[in-house]
């Protein structure tokens, strides 16, 4: 955030501008400048941040015109794949994802204005490494695995294990998210996502709570559930989906997830939220996200 | 100073071909290098929505974009709203209902209002002000703003309508 401007235009620093088409092309450009190249998606975080000098970069990287980071694409047998260029509003406006998806789908469409959304992608955001980012619990929740290629090659990493501290990600230089790949929904499953934010829009999270979870009759099969803006990185709360295994999703079930997974927050005080608020939100986020993806997954 | 690049695009519906720096916004592009500066800068953060512009048919904060970047893209403007220096609806329902008053946020609030009648032109009110969430204003209260999009749809749909409707 910028708090105080000098006067006159507030320009970015010089910058080298490169929009490869391949994939070889991309990670041999960012293998060259390493630690001083970064990838642009939509730009609505790289180029605030830029400009704030809160990062440093002299070449930019655009990445939307390499086909393979703007497939969005469905298969009963094999899920998703979600190129990490595709902007958040053809996440929203696709019927293949508002009906296997439709937390993701939510997720998609609360990050920012319809002019964010309109330039935003989903892998952006996951990069971004920000532990407040909407769409990343909705990832962890669905079992989501990024896809990276680099210079040594290609690799598969869940993306609970992808931001590593705030602002921060695992990729190294030269390395490039080429995409997510989320599981097909089994049969009488569903997801959702909630946030709590003090008003109706354009907000960034206090609580994130992502939930995805399967039934067997009215007995919960799998569940996961995933936390942001409540811990250092975005986390998964592996201790409140197993409270809900084997179990009725009554009451007494949600109110055991709940409280696991408010016990798995480490959050801090900060202007939008105190530790002890967010513990509480935690909590009723998680009760609620779980209640609506069972009512989904019923029709499912 | 970095080397300018050749950026050709078609802005308010006519070929351009201009020189930019790949640090400028486009924002900047279309102010400074282009002339056109209806679109205003605000936040410079994407949060107020001033510098907005459509990008291939959609709502951008020009601010968050850079020049190079328009490379091949259709552009509309503020300025590409009228046709032949005739208003259009839009613009002038937002006249007709006192839509602003300082008037920094209007040529933003006109780009995303003709997103939104582009491809919804029967919103409701809650579509409406859906719509124009990332655009501030601090003048109005917002309620001319959503009301003039409403007339304008009104009448972009049937003339008659709206007519009647304001007798």
């Amino acid at each position: 955030m910028i708090l105080a401007r000098p006067g006159g235009f507030q320009v970015l620093h010089a910058i080298n501008y490169e929009a490869p088409t391949t994939l070889d092309e991309a990670v041999s450009i960012l293998k060259t400048h390493g630690e001083n190249a970064r990838p642009l998606c939509g730009g609505t975080d790289l180029i605030i941040q830029l400009r704030a000098g809160v990062r440093r970069t002299e070449h930019i990287v655009d990445v939307k015109k390499i086909k393979e980071l703007q497939v969005l694409s469905f298969d009963a047998k094999k899920g998703l794949r979600l190129g990490a260029a595709v902007p958040c509003i053809e996440i929203h406006e696709s019927d293949v994802m508002r009906r296997h998806y439709p937390g993701l789908t939510e997720a998609a469409h609360i990050i920012g204005s319809l002019q964010i959304q309109n330039r935003a992608s989903v892998g952006g955001n996951l990069c971004n490494g920000s532990p407040a980012g909407d769409a990343t619990p909705a990832l962890i929740a669905l079992g989501a695995r990024a896809r990276i290629v680099g210079p040594s090659g290609e690799r598969e990493v869940p993306v609970e294990d992808f931001v590593v501290s705030p602002g921060r990600t695992m990729l190294k230089p030269g390395e490039l998210l080429v995409e997510l790949l989320v599981p097909p929904p089994p049969p009488q499953s569903s997801d959702a996502y909630l946030r709590f934010i003090p008003r109706n829009e354009m907000d960034i999270a206090v609580v994130g709570v992502g939930a995805a979870l399967t039934l067997d009759g009215d007995k919960v099969k799998a569940a996961r559930i995933a936390l942001g803006a409540v811990a250092p990185t975005p986390i998964l709360a592996g201790k409140a989906a197993d409270a809900l295994i084997g179990r009725k999703l009554d009451d007494a079930a949600l109110e055991a997830a709940g409280r696991a997974a408010s016990q798995a927050c480490s959050p801090i005080d900060d202007m939008r939220g105190t530790a002890e608020f967010r513990l509480h939100i935690a909590a009723v986020l998680t009760r609620r996200a779980l209640s609506i993806a069972a009512e989904r997954a019923k029709k499912n | 100073m970095s080397k300018k690049t050749a950026v050709e695009a078609t802005i308010n519906g006519e070929p351009v071909e201009f020189l930019c720096e790949p640090r400028q916004s486009l924002l900047e592009t279309l102010r400074d290098v282009l002339e056109l500066t209806g679109s205003k800068e605000g936040c410079l953060t994407g949060d107020c929505g001033a510098c907005t512009v459509l990008v291939d048919g959609r709502a951008v904060c020009s601010c968050l974009m850079l020049g190079v970047e328009a490379q091949g893209k259709n552009i509309t403007t503020v300025e590409g709203l009228a046709t032949k220096g005739v208003l259009s609806v839009l613009q002038n329902k937002f006249l007709e209902d006192a839509a602003l008053q300082c008037g920094i946020c209007t040529p933003g609030f006109l780009v995303s209002a003709k997103a939104l009648l582009d491809r919804n032109p029967n919103p409701t009110e809650h579509e409406v002000r859906y719509a124009l969430a990332g655009n501030l204003c601090r003048c109005t209260g917002y309620d001319k703003i959503v009301r003039a999009v409403l007339d304008a749809a009104r009448d972009i749909r049937s003339p008659g309508e709206a007519k009647a409707a304001a007798r």
